[in-house]
């Protein structure tokens, strides 16, 4: 496919700035809606888009969202140069977080970051190295999961 | 471009003097003041009826049916929601507003608080049974909220319970009952609701609910309100009437209010909106999977619900207080417990069920800039390149609501960078300059020209 028919927006977030969280998804879900993906496919691309921006928020002390959004799919790459994460397979676990407590106290870091983006995406990888960064990609299909 | 979708809300041009209250105001941003006047975008209208809340002029008005449409019919029935009741003081008998509403030419009075009875006991048997798919449910009894979901948040539709609107099970089944008395014809039967939004009005013309309607007519509260207060007697003599009456109990008549459908349908773990504002943030909540543990969300496009409708008479908080009053008072000669309560009121055999008439709800997304994937993407850089030119203050003074709205109509040619003022201005000092600067090119003849510095000027450029 051309580059003609892709486009890019890249949201960088704040560290620790819970009152701008969500900017970045909500931006990327308005796109998405003036160029007429489905509804239940931008709903998944939003879900998955907040919870890893709020990873960033609550662990990584800021970095840089990027929609890459192409005619029939949306990769969503999140990248932070915060502090990594040590067991992959254990932070795909529902319930496992390291949020710290005030995080929780706000009604975050329920452990569900991960694998509900594992849930959202129809394809997610991840990069980590500890004390460098995490890098997530995650692909979204413009077809609606639940007619397919 | 609407698709011929029919809408209760209109302009009365002669009133409006393009003042743009009703577009900053409109919860879906289907409102535009061109060339001094209001015009209402139909595919995005909701028919929430906010504009004639919010109109100074008074030139937002409601398409309703007037009293003489029921001449046509040989036998009408009126179905009052609790929120007529709501108008009068609780010292007015239901028997005087009954008596008033045979007096107005009406053979028969079906409450919709009796219907909503039904309606609530689906809803309570629905949550209670309802398994895996996504939650919250989201109430289906406001038009307005179906609307809003159809436009701008078409991913709930699932979430939205199949059940028939207590109005429209009214009707459903007091036609049937009256036909089958066999005095008359379907035809024959005029059956009125009387609405206390424009949204309800227009899910007569074209339910977005059902396939058809049941219902022949709205009349607005206020205007029914009226006729009433003209030939209202404190002591009506009813005892001939009574068979003509069904109505319902005290939870069929708290529904008026917000929080009274949750109450009647004894569920617990629900949250209460209302206001259109609130409805489309709780909505964009739910759509985040925020609201996921809750059972149930009752939500309603008007604060107060019912009683804050943009057609009652008196104002929300009045009406409130008239209705907690009356439920108070019914509420004596109540069984204690709930069950008990309704069990007691629900005598009407074979009421309609919900899967016999409702549909889903269609999609109607009007956010795409372009059927054409790449196409809209173009649009949309275009968009906000011309977005950024714009000066951001969203003062409205192009007729659109915001910067954002205007730099979207530029896109899709339907407005002009110069409708905004800024630009204009910015244009009118460029052309202003160029004139100026045009008029020291014009060749003068000699005689005129005077050995001047503006030659030297000239060169430097």
């Amino acid at each position: 496919m051309s580059d003609t028919k892709k486009m890019k927006v890249t949201y960088e977030v704040a560290p620790g700035d819970f009152e701008r969280a969500g900017e970045a998804s909500s931006g990327i879900k308005r796109l998405l809606q003036r160029i007429g993906i489905p509804a239940e496919v931008i709903r998944r691309i939003a879900i998955g888009t907040y919870e890893a921006e709020m990873n960033v928020i609550i662990h990584a002390g800021g970095g840089i969202v990027t929609a890459e959004i192409s005619p029939d799919s949306t990769v969503i790459i999140v990248s932070d140069k915060g502090p990594g994460i040590a067991d992959i397979e254990l932070a795909k676990q529902e319930g496992w977080s390291t949020a710290p407590d005030y995080v929780r106290q706000m009604g975050f870091g329920a452990g569900m970051g991960l694998p509900n983006m594992i849930k959202c995406s129809d394809k997610l990888d991840i990069v980590s190295v500890v004390n460098q960064g995490t890098q997530i990609t995650m692909l979204f299909y413009h077809v609606d999961k639940e007619s397919k | 471009m609407s698709g011929g979708y029919f809408h209760s809300v209109r302009l009365k041009g002669s009133a409006c003097i393009g003042c743009v209250t009703c577009v900053k105001y409109c919860p879906t941003e289907a409102i535009r003041v061109r060339n001094g006047k209001a015009i209402i975008l139909a595919a995005r209208c909701i028919d929430c009826g906010e504009c004639i809340r919010r109109c100074p002029h008074h030139a937002k008005v409601a398409v309703m049916d007037n009293l003489s449409e029921m001449r046509k019919y040989k036998y009408n029935i009126i179905l009052p929601p609790p929120s007529l009741y709501a108008q009068f003081p609780p010292e007015i008998k239901m028997e005087a507003i009954w008596q008033g509403l045979r007096d107005l030419g009406f053979d028969e009075i079906f409450d919709v608080s009796a219907s909503s009875e039904y309606v609530s006991a689906e809803i309570e048997s629905y949550v209670k049974n309802y398994q895996d798919g996504p939650r919250p449910l989201i109430s289906s009894a406001c038009p307005a909220v179906l609307r809003l979901i159809q436009v701008k948040f078409p991913e709930l539709i699932k979430q939205v319970v199949p059940i028939l609107s207590p109005a429209e099970a009214a009707a459903i089944y007091i036609k049937e009952e009256v036909v089958k008395r066999g005095e008359y014809s379907p035809e024959q039967v005029g059956i009125w609701f009387v609405a206390p939004c424009p949204a309800k009005g227009s899910n007569i013309r074209q339910a977005v609910d059902v396939n058809s309607t049941a219902i022949t007519g709205a009349f607005s509260i206020s205007k029914i309100y009226g006729e009433i207060c003209r030939v209202l007697k404190e002591d009506a003599n009813f005892s001939d009437w009574q068979d003509h009456v069904t109505t319902g109990s005290s939870y069929g008549m708290g529904w008026g209010a917000a929080g009274g459908e949750a109450r009647a349908a004894g569920l617990n773990n629900v949250l209460i909106v209302h206001g259109v504002d609130e409805a489309y943030e709780v909505l964009e909540q739910i759509s985040m999977n925020k609201m996921h543990d809750v059972d149930y969300v009752e939500c309603s496009a008007c604060y107060g619900g019912c009683l804050g409708g943009p057609l009652t008479a008196v104002n929300k908080f009045v009406a409130e207080k008239n209705l907690k009053q009356r439920v108070r008072s019914m509420r004596e000669n109540e069984p204690v417990s709930r069950k008990e309560t309704l069990a007691k009121s629900m005598r009407c055999e074979n009421f309609p069920v919900s899967s016999q008439a409702v549909k889903q709800l269609v999609p109607r997304p009007m956010m795409q800039l372009d059927e054409d994937i790449v196409v809209a993407m173009k649009k949309f850089e275009k968009m906000e390149e011309v977005l950024s030119s714009l000066p951001g203050l969203d003062c409205g003074a192009c007729g659109a609501p915001t910067c954002q709205c205007l730099a979207e109509d530029i896109v899709q040619g339907k407005a002009h960078e110069t409708d905004c003022i800024f630009k204009l201005r910015a244009s009118v000092k460029k052309l202003a300059q160029g004139m100026l600067d045009l008029a020291e090119q014009i060749p003068i003849s000699g005689r005129q020209a005077k050995p001047s510095h503006k030659e030297d000027k000239n060169e430097n450029k």
